[in-house]
């Protein structure tokens, strides 16, 4: 039988305020353990928590990226639970009304555009860590992490492969990151999340029993672990067992999942409203705020330039996740509105490699876009040839001179004088006799050979597809 | 008059005067607590060389022209307060040992004001209990008979007032932890304005009830205390400003003021004798001007449950904190996480905190949660609504503060009769209104009696007036200790 499987996902992603989301401790990563910390985070009898008002505005700008309804008043609840690394004995997290609601994403796929529906984002504090070391026996705590603002981000389950669910990641990493509200540096833990997975017999409506993974760290591991759970559960549903309700923990060093607990021992958090703090007004002005900083999302940008400018997936989707090049591509494409794939392949190829050997920004290597579509445009008149172009922009990036000043420096125009290039093509053939007669006799792309060799010979300036026209001619009239 | 018999109100004038320093005073409190003290127990902590610095600061402020109401009056401060360089115990094995790195807002603004800090005192662990009792780390005695219990749970504070080993002190109030103690021992007590006092600093019980407050011998005093500590403050998110007006605290007459009488408060649970000294009280104040009215206040009946619910969830969820993991009690060699976490628990509180985390435990369980909490709520709503109507009617009310006199050290060994003796005092806390309970004239048993003005939100200042009118109209507060 086949199955269906239906996948839903809770992101925890960390939020990257300046201070920590209820005390003014500063909100940082990879400091000495218990360093950034105070009574206040740290739980201490008689202190008391104050929301940083940035975990609301950050939140809020998720919500309104993810196509929420932003509920004016909200509140804030207790999730009590025992650890050592939960200094206070709960969480303060929100339970029944979160800050955001009802919302989607869209998904651009390389088969499509999917839309996932996301059904609440809410604020709350993370926790410490427990600190294992060979140099002690037993576990450490380091608080430096507890009160960390997170937004924890549920989807409905409408994903139905681990592809699916690596695409939702993904496009969910590129906002959080394009927002500016994320760090979104996964080996840091700074979103990490918590899988759904049921599977279905195929066509079946009614959604199997679902088993929650937790622990799961990075993208990679979201795909192995969502396959593992997928075909774990088919394999006992096609041997006639029944799935049971149980949240699995997720071993990525060994791609297995273990059992964490069963339903009957699921706990009871006892949510009940945190008495210490106010209920979250969202004002007008804040939404307002979210709204006038509100730009193109990196998923609908992709969209755009699949739908609208007709790139292939791969280029449409390097281009839009980075914020600099879709910039530039975008300033490009509105001088030279019809030339979208070109300027991708400027873009994708020499400055993307310029980007990465000087580690910097596409709006700090010296290239313009108005350089780029000058360049383009010698390319398309056949004043250069793409070889030559290609030094041009290196030598601009050298030298930050015209594109007309380095082609007249470096004589780079490309030769289209018909005289000139017979004499290079009759130079040519003359020292490949023994060649032409294969040609004649059949291998015919040796022509692209001569072709090369005229190149050659004129320092790439010759221009190419004149010099095919001549050399077909000289061979079949006059060797 | 020894010094430290005197009132606030007159040694703050004397300081002013120069008539006396900041340093006489203390030294004169630190007598006579090294001389009561054994018979009262209500110290758990004290330290003359720190009261001493504080009160030679205290004269540098008055020297400079800069004192205040409170500047040189020593302050005893109830141990679930935070007081830098002192523990906060609690009264709990739990945290015998704690001293927190911070001081409360109120410490903070003692300090400001100049104010002694004479020490901390005792209280029933985690500020549960009414009673004193439930402290694991002293008995405290009534100051009016040693057999008898100073009530609680800011027993210590009302105690130490009464016998004279602190000019005022601090107590906090979740259900009457400060008025109940302030009646039982012959003193005044405020239970301010939900919010009105910053919490910061303030060891919780149950956050939406807890409330810090003053405790004098006189309504003067109680309202130079009360000004020193209200306020606003950034680090609590649930305070709010107070515009306390200590100048409205005092003075004017009784004419126009309504006084509600509530039948419910006079009910079969509370003594004959404390109903007719009450009622006594409330015809002195008619006589001076002040109008009675009947008010109807029918929702009290469930009060009493709806208290114990909101108060034990919100405990339950507040002493989580204490695990044995970072501070506090640690079992020793536990064998696993859980029995760390448990043997610490268990073996770190007393009887009646287990019972209130269970209590709150269950209340919170799914399941539960809409049976008792969410009911408990809904009623703390109708209950204020109530109050909202009968203060149509009335500008205050005026009950008794306890059912009956102190209770003998020993006597109430039923926890629900225990529970029982809060219930004029637990409809404050749960529609987070200010009441102030003052000694009424008259005692039964040689105990005082008190009874309490109910005001308004944010009325703190006019039931102190009235309460001071009172004060005056009886010739003072008959308070004296026997020794």
């Amino acid at each position: 039988m086949e199955y269906d499987i239906v996948i839903g996902l809770e992101i925890h992603a960390e939020l990257s305020t300046e201070t920590k989301i209820y005390c003014s401790c500063q909100n940082v990563f990879g400091k000495e353990v218990n360093t950034k910390c105070c009574p206040i985070c740290a739980g201490m009898p008689g202190t008391l928590p104050t929301l940083n008002k940035k975990v609301v505005e950050y939140a809020v700008k998720m919500g309104k990226a993810l196509n929420c309804s932003i509920n004016r008043l909200s509140k804030q609840d207790r999730k009590n639970y025992y650890y050592p690394d939960l200094p206070k004995g709960y969480q303060i997290s929100q339970f029944d009304i979160p800050l955001c609601e009802n919302g989607y994403v869209l998904v651009p796929m390389p088969d499509g555009v999917r839309k996932i529906g996301v059904t609440r984002i809410h604020i709350e504090e993370d926790a410490g860590k427990l600190v294992h070391n060979d140099a002690f026996v037993g576990s450490l705590v380091d608080m430096n992490r507890c009160g960390v603002p997170l937004i924890e981000i549920v989807s409905e389950p409408d994903m139905r492969s681990s592809a699916e669910a690596k695409a939702y990641l993904e496009t969910i990493k590129q906002i959080l990151s394009s927002l500016g509200i994320s760090d979104c540096k996964m080996e840091e833990g700074s979103i990490r999340c918590d899988i759904n997975v049921s599977v279905k017999p195929k066509g079946e409506e009614k959604f199997g029993t679902r088993c929650e993974m937790k622990n799961v760290n990075s993208f990679l591991g979201a795909v192995h672990a969502i396959d593992y759970e997928a075909a774990r559960q088919i394999k006992i549903l096609s041997e006639g067992g029944v799935i049971t309700q149980e949240t699995r923990r997720w071993d990525d060093h060994k791609g297995e999942s273990f059992l964490l607990r069963s339903k009957e021992d699921a706990q009871d958090y006892r949510y009940f409203p945190e008495p210490d703090l106010r209920t979250i007004e969202v004002t007008d002005d804040l939404i307002n705020k979210v709204e006038r900083e509100a730009k193109e999302l990196p998923n609908i940008r992709l969209i755009r330039y699949l739908e609208k400018e007709g790139l292939p997936f791969d280029d449409a989707s390097l281009i839009s996740e980075n914020e600099g090049k879709s910039a530039f591509f975008d300033a490009c494409l509105k001088i030279k509105p019809t030339h979208a794939k070109v300027i991708s392949n400027w873009i994708l190829s020499d400055i993307s490699k310029r980007i990465n050997e000087t580690g910097k920004d596409i709006s700090e290597i010296g290239v313009t876009p108005e350089f780029l579509i000058d360049l383009i445009e010698r390319v398309e008149k056949k004043e250069i040839s793409v070889t030559a172009g290609k030094e041009v922009l290196l030598a601009h990036f050298e030298t930050g001179k015209s594109a007309g000043e380095i082609i007249a420096e470096k004589g780079l125009s490309q030769i289209s004088n018909e005289d000139e290039l017979l004499k290079i093509a009759k130079e040519v053939l003359d020292n490949n006799l023994k060649l032409i007669d294969d040609y004649k006799n059949g291998k015919t792309n040796l022509l692209g050979f001569f072709v090369g060799q005229c190149m050659k010979a004129s320092k790439g300036k010759g221009n190419p597809s004149m010099l095919s026209g001549i050399l077909a001619k000289l061979i079949s009239e006059n060797y | 008059m020894e010094l430290y018999n005197k009132s606030a109100s007159e040694l703050s004038k004397m300081l002013r005067a120069k008539e006396v320093s900041a340093v006489e005073i203390a030294d004169s409190v630190y007598k006579r607590i090294e001389n009561v003290d054994d018979k009262v127990g209500a110290y758990l902590e004290t330290n003359y060389e720190k009261a001493i610095k504080m009160a030679k600061k205290a004269d540098e402020m008055i020297a400079e022209g800069k004192g205040t109401v409170m500047t040189g009056i020593p302050v005893a401060v109830k141990d679930n307060i935070c007081v830098k360089g002192y523990k906060a115990t609690c009264a709990s094995k739990m945290l015998e040992n704690f001293e927190p790195p911070y001081n409360a807002f109120v410490t903070e603004n003692l300090i400001k004001a100049g104010a002694v800090i004479t020490g901390k005192v005792n209280m029933d662990e985690f500020a549960m209990g009414s009673s004193t009792e439930n402290s694991a780390l002293k008995r405290t005695a009534n100051p009016h008979d040693l057999s008898r219990v100073p009530g609680g749970s800011s027993g210590g504070s009302a105690a130490a007032v009464a016998a004279r080993e602190a000019i005022v002190s601090l107590g906090s109030d979740t259900g009457g932890s400060i008025r109940q103690p302030a009646s039982f021992c012959g003193v005044v007590g405020l239970k301010p304005t939900y919010s009105s006092v910053s919490r910061y600093g303030l060891v919780a019980f149950a956050s939406s009830l807890d409330q810090i407050g003053p405790i004098g011998k006189t309504v003067a005093d109680t309202a130079a205390l009360y000004s020193v500590i209200a306020g606003k403050d950034s680090m609590d998110s649930t305070s709010l400003e107070a515009n306390f007006n200590l100048s409205l605290a005092s003075g004017g007459s009784l004419s126009g003021v309504k006084i509600g009488i509530p039948k419910q408060y006079f009910g079969d649970g509370v003594s004959a004798k404390v109903k007719e000294l009450v009622m006594n009280a409330a015809k002195t104040l008619e006589s001076a001007g002040a109008t009675l009215v009947n008010v109807d206040l029918p929702g009290t009946d469930y009060a009493l449950s709806a208290y114990y619910i909101i108060s034990c969830a919100e405990a339950s969820s507040n002493l989580s904190r204490y695990d044995g993991v970072k501070y506090g009690y640690r079992a020793e060699n536990p064998k696993s996480l859980e029995e760390l976490f448990v043997r610490s628990r268990s073996e770190g509180f007393g009887d009646e905190v287990k019972r209130r985390i269970m209590l709150g435990t269950f209340v919170l369980s799914s399941g539960y949660y809409d049976a008792y909490y969410k009911k408990a709520k809904l009623f703390q709503q109708k209950l204020k609504e109530e109050f909202k109507t009968a203060f149509r009617s009335c500008d205050m009310l005026l009950t008794p503060t306890s059912p009956d006199v102190a209770f003998r050290i020993g006597e109430i060994e039923d926890p629900l009769k225990m529970y029982a003796s809060d219930i004029c005092t637990v409809t404050v806390n749960l529609a987070g209104l200010p009441a102030v309970s003052v000694p009424v004239e008259g005692t039964k048993d040689n105990m005082p009696v008190g009874m309490q003005f109910i005001g308004k939100p944010f009325a703190d200042a006019e039931i102190l007036r009235v309460a001071g009118i009172y004060e005056d109209l009886i010739g003072g507060f008959k308070t004296q200790v026997k020794f």
